[in-house]
């Protein structure tokens, strides 16, 4: 049950682009089509439950067992670009259609702070294995949840008939934010 | 010091580097994409300025283009018939004769022969300044604002502000048609660079309005229409516009102009040497008049 409740609490209340303010880069940069959007999503998913994994075992096997902990940035960014390779050569081959769709943004998940915000938080609650794997997949659904819903908001809001100086970006940090405080809701949920 | 303290982090780190570096050249081989070697020969021969030109996101876009067959091999208007010839080498095709094209302002209305509505203080940026009402300080609204933003978006410093409208140098201008998308008054235009009359000129208004705002403005009187004996020019909207296709660059039109719209360096030049021939004969009859009252003046003592 407390699983359960791990994933859910790392969709809904600890959202790490609604409430922790991680990863908006991609989350107002790749939110323009919905498509995308959802492509965007998986391919966090992907990474960032990867991404749990690997960095809690060279975190625990290799950083605590060395007594060199403080490194633990430059490693988990080393572990993140890796597997963003990866990510990116494998897409490039399965689908090269959403990988012409992702264009610069998928090399953006490298520096997508909420990959890191995932592995650094799993490090400072030390989760256990499981734990650190569920809370980067909850926490990527989360990310996939709110830039599908804000791009379905953003291919509505578009064509509207809007003030000029509001057009564009300046009503998609308006809607993101109005997002943000619909988000709030799910406090105290758990 | 302990120099496990700087060995365990070196060599853990490296370490990790190195696993995750040899996974990924591993990766790389499976998940290797056959790429058509000659997208990278073709990205050689263009000029690699990523201007955007063609229509396609830079270079590398032009170049899959023109190998998946959607873009001809001259379709590098920077590049020109030289990268055009070369990419038509790796493609195995004719290249075609292409015509090097030009930018040209069409508008004459320098500071001194056009008319301004007011003083303008503002951004220097003719897009700005167009959105204001009555489109800018020229009393015509056709004509060039002269206030640069052709100027700043070329990359080749091939467009200039002289005597208040932009103009283009013709030696350094690539054709990437950059000036041409900015221009608020649409007054640039492509045109090959061998052809070198041009209507200076782009006002849409009534003759009577032309001539209350500017003294080079086309008047649409279709003089040059009948001047033309290759069906080149013709005025439409009250405006000459030539056809380059059927353009022999003889110049008649431009020797006609009675406003002197139409350009042409040679006719230009005729028309000087005409004009300076002319100040010559009145200069020498005015030193006549003078010495036959003088003479007069003698036979009179």
């Amino acid at each position: 049950m407390s699983y359960v409740l791990l994933v859910l609490a790392a969709i809904f209340v600890n959202n790490y682009v609604l409430s922790q303010f991680l990863g908006i880069c991609p989350f107002l940069g790749v939110s323009k089509k919905v498509e995308t959007a959802a492509g965007m999503g998986a391919a966090v998913i992907f990474v960032m439950t990867l991404a749990s994994a690997v960095t809690y075992f060279v975190y625990n096997l290799i950083l605590v067992n060395l007594g060199i902990e403080y490194l633990y940035n430059i490693a988990f960014i080393l572990v993140i670009a890796a597997l963003v390779q990866l990510v990116e050569m494998f897409l490039k081959k399965s689908s090269p259609s959403l990988y012409q769709a992702l264009g610069v943004y998928l090399p953006l998940i490298t520096t997508n702070c909420a990959v890191l915000g995932v592995a650094v938080t799993n490090m400072q609650r030390d989760y256990n294995f499981l734990q650190s794997v569920l809370n980067g997949f909850g926490g990527a659904v989360g990310f996939a949840l709110a830039i599908v819903l804000f791009a379905g908001i953003r291919e509505r809001i578009q064509y509207n008939n809007m003030p000029k100086a509001f057009e564009g970006f300046p009503t998609a940090l308006v809607a993101a934010g109005l997002m943000s405080i619909a988000f709030l809701g799910f406090q105290g949920l758990i | 010091m302990d120099i496990t303290s700087i060995l365990y982090p070196v060599l853990s780190v490296g370490g990790l580097g190195l696993v995750f570096g040899a996974g990924l050249g591993y990766a790389g081989k499976v998940f290797a994409v056959e790429e058509d070697p000659r997208i990278g020969q073709v990205l050689e021969c263009l000029p690699g300025a990523n201007c955007g030109g063609c229509g396609y996101p830079g270079c590398g876009g032009l170049a899959s283009a023109i190998v998946a067959g959607t873009a001809p091999v001259n379709g590098c208007p920077v590049g020109g018939a030289k990268s055009a010839a070369a990419i038509a080498e790796v493609m195995g095709v004719a290249a075609g004769e292409t015509e090097k094209m030009v930018a040209h302002v069409n508008c004459n209305g320098t500071c001194s022969n056009a008319k301004s509505k007011y003083e303008y203080f503002g951004m220097s940026d003719c897009v700005m300044a167009s959105q204001l009402a009555g489109g800018g300080s020229k009393s015509c609204s056709y004509g060039c604002l002269g206030l640069g933003s052709c100027v700043n978006v070329c990359a080749f410093d091939a467009l200039h502000i002289v005597d208040g409208i932009a103009v283009v140098d013709e030696e350094k201008c690539v054709s990437c048609g950059k000036c041409v998308n900015i221009c608020p008054k649409h007054l640039i235009t492509l045109k090959p660079e061998s052809k070198k009359t041009v209507v200076n000129c782009s006002s849409k208004d009534m003759g009577k309005t032309v001539i209350a705002n500017c003294s080079v403005g086309c008047i649409g009187c279709k003089i040059c229409e009948k001047a033309c004996n290759f069906d080149a020019i013709h005025v439409e909207n009250n405006i000459a516009t030539i056809d380059y296709s059927k353009c022999k660059d003889c110049g008649l039109c431009a020797m006609k102009c009675p406003k002197n719209v139409i350009y042409n360096p040679r006719i230009e030049a005729m028309k000087a040497k005409k004009a300076q021939e002319e100040a010559a004969a009145k200069a020498s009859e005015a030193q006549k008049s003078e010495e036959a009252p003088a003479s007069e003046e003698n036979k009179a003592e």
